[in-house]
């Protein structure tokens, strides 16, 4: 086995063979720098990098496996989203407004993963305060998608969803507010799961949307997504929103197979606006596959579908501009020595700070909430937003889990969507129901459109997880498609 | 509903962003195109839907009220770009009479 080798392993693969000792987590951290040496510059997953953690916790790592005391994911190589902080590392939301911002604590979910071995390598670039579905709005540069420099990875996660894909991370955390970890896994042909809301403590991630937002994981498989999603999981004092369910739940009976679980295809889903065709082809064979593995396939409506959007764009946007105001350029971040009041200063931090889709937003939530109109907007949206919910219960009556597409396009060029905002939303109409409805949904690698990533998206009732990696388990299994790691020309 | 130029600024001035030059056309334009599309909400009846604000029922957890530790004044203040004497340094908050 090559050093380049290491990088293609699963965490399954590499933990087994770090416990025989035929590798050490040094020789995977060496393995996954060389590859970042050589093909970051080119994807860009990447905003900085952490050698001194990598290196004491690698050391680490490899001294307690040796004593037999490793955890969990002892050794095991992680990328982390710059909205989740590190206790000194710079973090920055993919903001310029954050620059030299380095957290004084470490998030819940990563603190997490460092205790169970994990050994972290970089944090990974994102859409601007992770508003965006191409990890074109971040403030410091696109990321490129490793099946094609020319074309975006998704986003926001797309650094993460980049890095796992090019095999510049075996594990990359990730954040989904509408989307922004299906998605970009979709477009990168890796596993990307989003939990229940509430599932994983959202402390120390740098808020954007906070009853939309939850952590987690982009691997190369199924069985690595559920591993680092139980280890994040359960009750954290620091959030009050966080569940006092365990963990570990999320595996019960998850490798099951589907034999006898009804699976719902919403049929607003199969004939949303812009659904490619050659998407839609790889799903209906996806669903097939899964049909012949023994479930049953069963029509469900979510009818009110065509608003989901109208109505995310008003909570998020709404959300957003509460939690975005507190870059004020006092306690953090940019300044502005010279302002000659703290309403200009506040004024001018904010301007310098602030791309064009972080404005957008923060000016229509603030719309949204502002007297004379929150009624119109703000209550409506959330009025709706218990419409879509019940579409949910009312479809997981007769299914255990819903299928479909995660993106209804493959990857596409850089450029081709920045110029027109609403098309740019659109790539999250599949997914943002799933946070309206506080729902778990995993995105799987399932074949390929123009020679590009399609994912397969399953969706489980609240608390569901295991359910929904049951059916992505089984998915992986019976189509023999694996995440791949591109080879990035 | 098409948001004016004035709303624009307006909104601007609410969320303190400092806009530039040709701002207030460009958001006018833009935000107008989106508020377009969302504005398919009023075509819902939803005079009998409670609002969702919270969409996972986890009951309210209290802790007792005790003293515990926290960052210490250096470390509240390590980001803090301008600090003067332990505090945040902020330019003036009123003018002089």
């Amino acid at each position: 086995m090559t050093s380049d080798d290491l990088t293609r392993l699963t965490i399954k693969e590499a933990l087994r063979l770090l416990r025989l000792g035929s590798i050490s987590s040094a020789d995977l951290v060496t393995a996954h720098v060389d590859r970042i040496e050589r093909l970051d510059p080119k994807v860009k997953a990447y905003l900085r990098f952490t050698p001194e953690l990598w290196e004491k916790q690698a050391d680490e790592a490899d001294r307690k496996i040796r004593q037999g005391e490793g955890g969990p994911l002892a050794g095991i190589p992680i990328a982390v989203k710059d909205v989740l902080c590190v206790r000194g590392v710079e973090t920055t939301a993919g903001s310029k407004i954050l620059q030299g911002f380095r957290p004084p604590y470490t998030a819940t979910a990563v603190e997490r993963l460092f205790d169970a071995g994990a050994v972290m390598l970089g944090v990974t670039n994102c859409d601007e305060f992770a508003m965006g579905s191409s990890t074109e709005n971040s403030g410091y540069f696109p990321t490129r998608n490793p099946w094609d420099l020319g074309r975006v990875p998704g986003g926001s996660s797309g650094g993460s969803a980049a890095a796992v894909a090019a095999g510049e991370a075996m594990i990359a955390l990730g954040t989904d507010t509408g989307g922004s970890i299906r998605q970009p896994a979709s477009l990168c042909g890796v596993v990307g799961m989003k939990p229940t809301y509430g599932r994983v403590s959202r402390y120390g991630l740098i808020a954007f949307a906070s009853s939309l937002d939850q952590i987690g994981p982009f691997t190369r498989s199924v069985d690595d997504a559920a591993i680092v999603l139980s280890l994040m999981s359960g009750l954290d004092p620091w959030d009050a929103t966080s569940s006092d369910r365990p963990g570990m739940e999320v595996l019960n009976n998850f490798d099951r197979g589907v034999k006898g679980m009804r699976l719902g295809v919403p049929r607003e889903y199969t004939e949303v606006e812009g659904i490619e065709p050659g998407v839609q082809a790889a799903i209906d064979a996806a669903l097939l596959i899964l049909q012949k593995a023994g479930a049953e396939l069963v029509d469900v409506s979510l009818p009110h579908t065509d608003y989901g959007l109208a109505a995310y764009y008003i909570i998020a946007p709404a959300e957003c501009s509460s939690n975005l105001a507190r870059f004020d350029g006092v306690r953090y971040g940019l300044s502005e020595e010279d302002a000659p009041n703290i309403t200009e200063q506040y004024s001018r931090v904010r301007r310098k700070g602030f791309g064009t889709e972080v404005r957008r937003r923060v000016m229509l939530g603030t719309y949204a909430l502002s007297s004379g109109y929150y009624d119109a907007y703000y209550l409506k949206a959330q009025k709706v937003r218990t419409l879509i919910k019940r579409d949910f219960d009312e479809a997981f009556k007769k299914c255990d889990a819903i299928v479909s597409a995660t993106s209804p396009t493959v990857a596409f060029p850089l450029g081709a969507k920045t110029q027109n905002p609403l098309s740019m939303y659109l790539c999250d109409v599949l997914t943002l129901g799933g946070n309206l409805a506080g729902l778990p949904g995993i995105s799987v690698p399932c074949g390929t459109s123009q020679g590009l990533p399609v994912g397969l998206q399953v969706l489980a009732p609240q608390w569901g997880e295991n359910v929904a990696l049951r059916v992505a388990r089984a998915y992986e299994e019976a189509s023999e498609i694996r995440a791949e790691v591109a080879d990035v020309a | 509903m098409p948001l004016s130029k004035d709303e624009v600024r307006h909104v601007a001035m609410l969320a303190r962003l400092g806009l530039e030059p040709g701002d207030e056309d460009f958001y006018a334009e833009q935000l107008s195109g989106i508020l377009g599309h969302i504005d398919r909400l009023q075509q819902l009846d939803t005079e009998d839907i409670p609002p969702t604000a919270q969409v996972v029922e986890i009951a309210t957890r209290l802790r007792d009220d005790e003293p515990r530790p926290s960052l210490t004044q250096e470390e509240a203040l390590a980001n803090a770009p301008a600090r003067f004497d332990g505090f945040f340094r902020v330019p003036s908050i009123q003018e002089e009479a």
